[in-house]
């Protein structure tokens, strides 16, 4: 699946594409297919989000998985800070980023 | 300390209030990102992996007391809790909200501190010795000079839009303790026959993905001309330096490809035609800057014996102080390199603590090493033991400097958007291998430094190990190098061979040490034994 994430302007925090707006938690990213660019450059225009691109991505048993470790990190915060966990609700997280 | 007069200060305050508007305008949507990401990033604001990162300038990393403690409420006010030292002797701050820069700005205004130039193809911070002012072995402080270079450099038009990114350090001793010649210019105070007092210029050095050591290109530059000569070296970068390829574009590449000699004959030219124009600045304004670096009243009647008493103190004072150049005071060091820990972070309340200890021990001062420690210049030995003890309370005692644990390690991965591999795992579980105060009184000076990628924040090349993390196909490879140091006798690691995972980077350190253990010969450091035996021995343990 391709899925598009970028950061928000106003905070900063990483964002994800839920198919109408912007989401926090990577497992709400959805498919864009061959959609991304058209949906990113409306989203440009709007705003709300910069430095956005589409990426691959998995969709297993645990959630939606990046391809990329560096997404995979931006989905969960610091591997050495997990106390700061972008995915609070999943206690394994962390062990599947790499 | 160097204290703002009213034009520093208006123009900093000027500069907040022009980032509150240009801030306003991009949120509300009047200027687009296109336009605003080179007006953030001139006010130190990077967008990064998680979030914006805000980059505090700390001109030749030092602070006041009031300064350091106003970064530690930064970090519980904007941001996580903590903060991170940098290699450049700043602060970065991980998770800033664009929203409240403004007045994160706002705040560091009424402490005398910014975020500008410390982004952008400008003259960056200028470091320093971090000892300075204090060194028992210091010919001369470099920190007026380094002042002098910050307020020369500060805003100047000319060099607002270099070919790319310009450092300078400054030292005043024989010890290079600045890595001063990896410097796009390096400059060291020296005396001259007749006991004049002028600038050693180092010109060209630099890490990244191609690493240099500048050559000396004038022993001698008297200090009365230090702006003028720099005016003419940065001239002639700014004049020839290439600006069609990023990869090419730092002086150490325009000094490597003319050659010394034809750069040296060129700044030499330039700094003739400069004289004539009388840019120097005034002996008076010199004399103004340095009248605020003067000595601390130090207690002539201050006792000289090293305290005894605890041996994990005396360890402490062994590992993390350093001999003053006044009679019964010695320089202390903060370990920010606890076994397993995250190089350079510290929490709010360890900022706002190191404060304190600056204030009731150093006169009110702390310095940041490029190392990422925290250095107390001016503490009586008669309190270091008091002073350890709140180090030990606030978790900070660690004693380890220059050792294997005391490792420089770049954000990495796990913050940066441009890292190909985490840094700060593996200087965690190397800390953590090596934790054992025996076995790192075994090894002794062994300095272990990491980079994220090939651009080296990390000092990588300068290691005695040196590791550097690379994407291998989407996974993370370590290579490993030997034999790099940054002091006076500056050398870059070579390679060993092929990358390892991370368990694997691990182990060939160990390795590494073991085959140093078994073939040092009496007093040798890692870097002397090395340097002996050659790569040969540590290839064959590491490799089979």
């Amino acid at each position: 699946m391709n899925i598009l994430t970028g950061n928000d302007l106003k905070s900063g925090a990483v964002v994800w594409w839920d198919g109408g707006a912007w989401s926090h938690d990577v497992n709400a990213a959805a498919d864009v297919g061959s959609d991304g660019d058209a949906i990113n450059a409306r989203e440009e225009a709007a705003q709300r989000v910069v430095s956005a691109y589409i990426i691959a991505a998995d969709a297993g048993p645990h959630g939606i998985r990046p391809a990329h470790i560096k997404d995979r990190i931006r989905a969960l915060g610091p591997t050495v800070r997990l106390d700061l966990t972008l995915q609070p609700g999943d206690a394994d997280a962390a062990t599947r980023v790499i | 300390m160097y204290q703002y007069d009213q034009y520093d200060q208006a123009m900093v305050d000027t500069r907040v209030a022009e980032f509150r508007d240009q801030t306003a305008r991009r949120l509300d949507g009047r200027i687009s990102e296109e336009a605003f990401r080179p007006l953030r990033l001139m006010n130190g604001l990077y967008l990064q992996l998680h979030a914006y990162m805000l980059r505090v300038a700390i001109p030749y990393g030092t602070l006041s007391g009031a300064q350091m403690r106003l970064l530690g409420d930064i970090a519980d006010k904007y941001d996580r809790g903590y903060g991170h030292f940098t290699t450049r002797q700043n602060i970065q701050y991980n998770w800033i909200k664009l929203s409240e820069a403004p007045d994160i700005l706002a705040d560091l205004a009424t402490v005398e501190m910014h975020a500008i130039q410390t982004s952008g193809n400008c003259i960056r911070n200028i470091s320093a010795d971090q000892y300075a002012g204090a060194a028992a072995d210091e010919i001369t402080d470099p920190r007026p000079y380094a002042e002098l270079l910050r307020q020369w450099s500060s805003f100047h038009p000319e060099f607002c839009a270099l070919p790319r990114k310009f450092k300078f350090a400054v030292i005043g001793s024989e010890t290079d303790r600045a890595a001063m010649r990896l410097h796009d210019i390096g400059i060291q105070i020296v005396r001259n026959a007749a006991g004049e007092l002028g600038c050693a210029f180092y010109v060209g050095g630099g890490m990244g993905r191609t690493p240099m050591i500048a050559p000396l290109i004038n022993a001698f530059v008297p200090l009365d001309q230090l702006i003028t000569y720099s005016e003419a070296c940065l001239r002639v970068y700014n004049r020839y330096g290439r600006r069609d390829n990023k990869y090419k574009a730092r002086i150490k590449i325009l000094v490597h490809e003319l050659g010394k000699d034809e750069y040296t004959r060129q700044v030499e030219a330039e700094f003739a035609h400069l004289l004539t124009q009388n840019i120097e600045p005034p002996l008076a304004e010199f004399a103004r800057i340095k009248a605020f670096f003067a000595d601390p009243a130090f207690d002539p009647a201050a006792p000289d014996a090293m305290p005894n008493g605890d041996p994990a103190f005396l360890r402490w004072v062994k590992a993390n102080t350093a001999a003053h150049k006044a009679r019964g005071y010695a320089i202390a060091v903060i370990s920010l390199k606890p076994a397993g820990g995250i190089p350079g972070d510290a929490s709010a309340d360890q900022i706002r603590t190191m404060a304190d200890l600056a204030r009731d021990y150093s006169f009110d001062e702390a310095r940041v090493t490029h190392t990422q420690n925290i250095v107390l210049p001016h503490v009586r030995k008669a309190d270091l033991f008091a002073l350890w003890q709140k180090l030990v309370d606030a978790d900070l005692a660690t004693a380890n400097l220059d050792s294997i644990g005391d490792i420089i390690a770049c954000p990495g991965l796990d913050y940066c958007s441009l890292a190909n591999a985490r840094s700060i795992p593996v200087a965690q579980r190397i800390s953590e291998k090596f934790a054992a105060p025996v076995r790192q009184d075994a090894i002794g000076e062994l300095k272990l430094k990491i980079s994220g990628c090939i651009n080296a924040c990390g000092h990588h090349h300068a290691g005695h190990i040196g590791i550097l993390g690379v994407d291998r196909k989407g996974v993370e490879n370590y290579q490993l190098s030997l034999g790099g140091s940054e002091g006076a006798d500056c050398s870059l690691g070579t390679i060993t061979g092929p990358g390892f995972s991370e368990d694997g980077i691990v182990t060939a350190v160990e390795q590494v040490t073991e085959v140093y253990l078994a073939q040092k010969q009496g007093e040798e450091r890692f870097l002397d034994t090395y340097r002996r035996i050659g790569m040969a021995p540590f290839k064959e343990a590491i490799y089979g």
